[in-house]
Parts: C-alpha cells; structure tokens; sequence
C-alpha cells in the first residue's frame, strides 16, 4: 500500500509539474495567439488587439498568482479556452471529439504491441540464436524507423497499389458515426493499417528488451534449479523466469509509453485519422496555441494515468514490490 | 644480446596491427554492421555538401523536370518543384547528424553534471534532483517539445537544438546518477578524500573517467532521441522550413502529396536514411552490449556442443571461463556495456 502511496504522490508532483509548464510556457516566450491572428490579418486595427484578447481568453488580467489559481481552477472543470483555428468552437469540445479515437487506435494497439512483443521476447530469450532470435536486427530496423514513414509505405503498398485498405480517414465517407454495424464495421476497417503500422514499429522494441532481460534471468540460480528439478520446460520459462523478467519490462512500459504514444500520434496525421495526431498538426500550422496546450495536458495525463496503472499491475504481479524492495 | 631491443621494435607494430584487426574481427556482427553504417552517413554528412550536384533549393523552371523519375542526369529524381533530391539528401543528412551530434553532446554533459552531482551532494539535493529528472521522465516528451517550439519565433535548427537539449537529460542522468553512488563508495575514492583532494578533483580524475562507458552509451541514446525527434517535429511542420533536413524534406513531400503523385524517389529516401542512422545506432548499442555480455550474444554457433543446442539456463562453464578471461580489448569494451553495472552492483555498496 505504501508503494502505491508514493507512487501516487509521484504522479501528482509530475502532473503539478506539467500544469505548471503549461502555465509558464506562454507567458515566458514572446508572441501568443492573438499577435499571430493579427499578423495574420494585417488589416485589423490595433484596437482589435484587446477585443480579440478578451474573445479568445488568453489576455492575462490580474497578479501571477491570481492567473494561476484561475488556470488551475480552469484546468479541472475542463475549460481550455475558445479555440483559434475553428473560432467559435470551444477547445475542449473538439478535443472530446477527436479523444475516442486516439485511444481506441493507439491504446489497442500497443497493449498488443506490448504483449505480443514481450511473449516474441520471452521465446527469443529462451530459444536464444533461434530462428526468432536470428531475425532480431530485423526487427530493429523496423523500430528504427519514424512510424509515420512506415506508415507512408505501408499506405502506398497495401492500400494504394493493392487496394487491401483504404488510404486514410476514420471511416468510410458517407457513413454518419454512431452506434450502428456499418459505422463500426468501417471504422475497425479504416483502424487495421495505422494499428499494424504501431505494432510492428514498436514491438522489437519490447520484445528486445523482454529477450535480453530473460537471457540474464534464466541464467539465474533458481532457474537452473528448478530445470533440476525436473520441472516442465513450460512451467520454467513462464512461472519462474518471465515472471521474474517481467518488472523491468514493466516499467520499461511505463516509461517507453510517453515515446510511443507521441509516434503515434504523429503517424495518425499520415492516415488523415481523426484522431488527436491531426488536430495537433492542424494546431501547430496555424499558431492555434490554447489547442497545442490543451493537447500537451491531455497527452501527459494520459500517459501519467497508465503509468499509475503500470505501477497498480506490478504490485499485483511481483511481490518483491509488495515487499518494498524495488521501488 | 644486443639484437633484443630491435626485435622488439619491429614487431610492436606488427602486433598493433594485429591486435586491430583482431578486435574488429571480435566484435560482434551486429556492432559491426551499426558501425559500417554510421561511418557512411558520416561520410555523407561530411564529404556531402560539397559533392551536390545541384542547389538543393533552386526550382528548375523546366516543366519536364518536375517530379522526373530517377536519372542519370538526377539520380534521385526531382520533386514538384523540379529540385533535386539527392542535393537535398546530401544536405539534409549533414543537417540532421549534425542536430543530433550536437543535442547528444549537450543533453550528455548536462546528465553528466545533473547525475554526478546529485550523487554527491546526496540528501536534498539528491532527493530534488532525481524527483526532477523522474518526473521529466515520464512526461512525454514529444508534446512538450511541440509546445516549447511551437511558441518560439524563429523555429530554426538553433531552436530545436536548444529545446531537444534542455529536455534530452533526464534519462542519462538517472543512470550516471547510481554509478556515482557506486563508485563514490570504492576505495580509491575514499583514498583520495584521505589525501586531501578537492571533491572537484575527485569528480573529475576519479569518478567521471571511470563512468566513460555509460556517459558513451547515454551519447548513443541521446543521438538517437535527437534524430527521431527532430524529424517528427519538422514533420508537422515545426521547423526552418527553407532549409533541407531529413524532417524537411519529409514534411515537403507529405504536403505537397509525393505519396499520391506516386512519387517514392521524393519521399522515400529521406525516410530510408533516418531508419539505416537508427539501426546504426541501436545495433552499435547492442553490440556492444553483446561484447560485454556474451549470454547475449547470437548462440546458434557457440551454445551448440556435440550438436546438441544448450539451453540458455543449462550451465555453461565455457561462458564463464571466457568472461573472465577477457583481453585489454574485451575488459575496455565491457565497460560500455549495460551488464558492467551488475559488476558494480554486485561488488559496491548501493
């Protein structure tokens, strides 16, 4: 319980930290939406300096202090502003649009990227210079390149040229989303492309890890014994050595999440998703500065809640945090 | 008599050359090929500029050369503006490398004095220094770093530079960080103290030179966080757009719909060349993680006796013989792999 206090406390420090960046960033760099409008637009008035401020929320009225408190404040009910690019439009709105989507995309698929990976792992590690482990560099090379690249060629190959899927969007155009078969049916359609481009891309990297970490673990004392003993093949690898294996992949995960969810984003722009990936590009050509913030905090908590989760799973899985001694 | 010292003049080179060769040949494959690869692009980084046969920004007026297929005259093609993309490849590694040699060397110095001195001023200031770069940690980057870009001005290659550096440290730190507290501990440290030297002169005699293996590999990773991220940003457009790096050139292609003209000589190449300096990388790290920790090491050659394969938990007595008899070449490599932070687990007080 005790490690999950602290673990607790962690992320709140991180998320105050977040918050607080959030706050400073703007008011420390020169330039913020309304000069951009304005350059924009160069033949609004200067007086329309202080009514575009007061439209789109981000003139800073009273002390520092006062500010902060009424950001924090504005952070927790949700409110993130009016944003600029669809004007009357309120950011949090479109972000409550376009959410369901990111994390129904990335979120599935690297759960499975990370699952698969580590089994791939635990059997590379076990059945070392194996034909599985033979193909690692392979796979390397996949790791090595920007998910959004992949993403280009698999769109030309496998949806372009061979027709297999099609080329971008969320859904077929046409449909109205909803509850309905079709809607769905095409919307797990359109997802199976940029859901295999995150998997392949970011499964060597877990499965390299797993390998190289069940390597050193079966070489442990208390594997050797319990193969001693007799014990089936089976129930060596999967009881003895991968459990052991599995805290360090596990906060592995925890830490590679933020990485990989920020490929992953970047790669909904390549398939025109409608994701949180195209709203982000959309927000950063146009000095669209209240969405990129609310972005940046919504992304962070995102990734700061599964670590809490991570952080809840391993004390499930291993007692040696139980205990207090990794932590 | 007098003929000793000759002899031995003569054949210290010989056995240098030797011992070259020998320790290229004794480096895994994996290290091997990482290495081939990084010398190449480094190659072009560097020889590249001044080879280009064209103006990677001039536009050919000719409308035939816009979009032109691979030929001789343009042996990558042209874009839609008719530039030519080997020019701008060329330009564009050299771009890229050069953010990312320089970012991994900043983000690296910064680690090495967050870690160290974390390590040494102890309570506090430790407590302070590894709750900030934790919490740097697990904030994702990317967003940040699209955040703290997007609202510079001039979002140019120094901007990226700087932001890339100020978020790029937490990670090395973390880990020089406990090899500090490792070795602060040993007793030729606690025999400087005893002497007198100043704690300065400790860090930097005593304990940095002794932490060279990881300050390198933290280089590794942090070229390789600098490249992607770099890219990625200048991919959704948050870069100097007038200048060709491998992000640019990238992002031009994307925008300018290269993929649905059916342009791969546009947009593949860019890509092809971020990947190959991203395996080169990880493979350069692998291996040489592999040459200090021969458990993993490719086994299909050495983990077969009598044609029966071992299985990696039988006990391999072979193994561990050669991992104690490691050569100067062996023992000096092994220092850059993760498995020597288990030596010094192992043997210092945490």
């Amino acid at each position: 319980m005790r490690f999950i206090l602290r673990r607790l406390a962690f992320y709140l420090v991180a998320a105050w930290v977040a918050l607080t960046l959030n706050f400073f960033i703007p008011r420390a760099v020169p330039g913020n939406a309304v000069e951009a409008i304005m350059s924009k637009f160069p033949n609004l008035q200067p007086s329309a300096y202080r009514a575009l401020e007061a439209m789109l929320g981000v003139g800073h009225p009273g002390s520092l202090w006062h500010q902060y408190v009424t950001y924090i404040g504005d952070v927790f009910t949700l409110n993130f502003g009016t944003d600029v690019l669809q004007y009357p439009a309120k950011v949090s709105t479109l972000l409550a649009a376009t959410i369901p989507w990111t994390l129904a995309l990335v979120g599935t698929a690297t759960v499975i990227a990370f699952f698969a990976g580590t089994l791939l792992g635990i059997i590379a590690g076990w059945r070392h210079g194996g034909w599985l482990d033979r193909g690692l560099p392979g796979l390397m090379f996949l790791q090595a390149i920007p998910y959004f690249f992949l993403a280009l060629i698999l769109i030309e190959v496998l949806a372009a040229r061979l027709n297999i899927f099609p080329v971008g969007q969320g859904y077929a155009g046409g449909l109205i989303p909803g509850w309905n078969l079709a809607f769905i049916g095409s919307a797990v359609y359109h997802s199976l492309l940029p859901a295999f481009t995150i998997v392949i891309t970011s499964l060597a990297g877990w499965m390299l890890q797993m390998r190289n970490v069940m390597i050193t673990t079966l070489g442990e004392d208390y594997v050797v014994a319990a193969q001693a003993k007799g014990l089936p093949s089976r129930r060596v690898v999967f009881t003895y050595a991968a459990r052991n294996a599995l805290l360090p992949q596990l906060q592995g995960f925890g830490l590679a999440l933020g990485f990989v969810v920020s490929g992953a984003i970047i790669m909904e722009i390549v398939f025109s998703y409608p994701g949180i990936g195209l709203l982000l590009l959309n927000s950063v050509s146009a000095d669209d500065y209240p969405m990129m913030q609310a972005i940046f905090l919504v992304i962070t908590f995102a990734v700061l809640l599964a670590n809490l989760i991570v952080d809840l799973v391993l004390v499930f899985v291993d007692p040696r945090v139980r205990a207090g001694e990794a932590s | 008599m007098t003929a000793a010292p000759v002899i031995v003049a003569t054949a210290a080179p010989v056995a240098g050359k030797v011992r070259t060769l020998g320790r290229w040949r004794r480096l895994p494959p994996k290290a091997k090929v990482g290495v081939v690869l990084l010398g190449f692009f480094l190659l072009a980084a560097i020889v590249g500029p001044f080879v280009t046969p064209y103006d990677p920004s001039f536009s050919s007026p000719n409308p035939a050369l816009s979009l032109h297929p691979p030929d001789a005259a343009h042996l990558l093609g042209t874009t839609q503006s008719g530039q030519d993309v080997l020019s701008q490849l060329l330009v564009g590694i050299r771009l890229t490398l050069e953010l990312g040699v320089i970012v991994g060397a900043v983000a690296t110095a910064l680690s090495v004095i967050v870690g160290v001195t974390a390590a040494f001023l102890g309570g506090l200031w430790d407590d302070f220094l590894s709750l900030t770069s934790n919490v740097f940690l697990v904030i994702p980057s990317l967003p940040l770093l699209i955040l703290l870009l997007g609202y510079q001005p001039q979002r140019g290659q120094l901007a990226t530079i700087v932001v890339l550096s100020v978020l790029g440290w937490p990670w090395g730190a973390r880990v020089i960080r406990a090899q500090t507290l490792a070795i602060r501990n040993r007793d030729f440290v606690a025999a400087s103290r005893e002497t007198g030297e100043r704690t300065w002169r400790i860090i930097v005699f005593d304990i940095v030179p002794n932490e060279i293996s990881l300050i390198a590999a933290s280089f590794v990773n942090t070229v390789l966080y600098a490249i992607g991220a770099s890219v990625a940003l200048a991919f959704i457009g948050l870069a100097d757009l007038n200048s060709w790096s491998l992000g640019t050139m990238l992002y031009w292609a994307q925008s300018q719909q290269a993929l649905t003209l059916g342009a791969w000589w546009w947009f593949v190449p860019p890509g092809l060349a971020v990947a190959l300096m991203g395996t080169g990388l990880v493979l350069l790290n692998s291996g040489i993680d592999e040459l200090g920790n021969p458990r993993l090491r490719d086994a299909a050659r050495a983990l077969r006796v009598d044609g029966h394969r071992q299985r990696p938990a039988d006990p391999t007595p072979v193994l561990s013989a050669s991992t104690s008899q490691r050569g100067p070449a062996g023992r000096f490599l092994h220092q850059f792999s993760r498995a020597s932070l288990l030596d010094e687990r192992r043997g210092g007080k945490r």
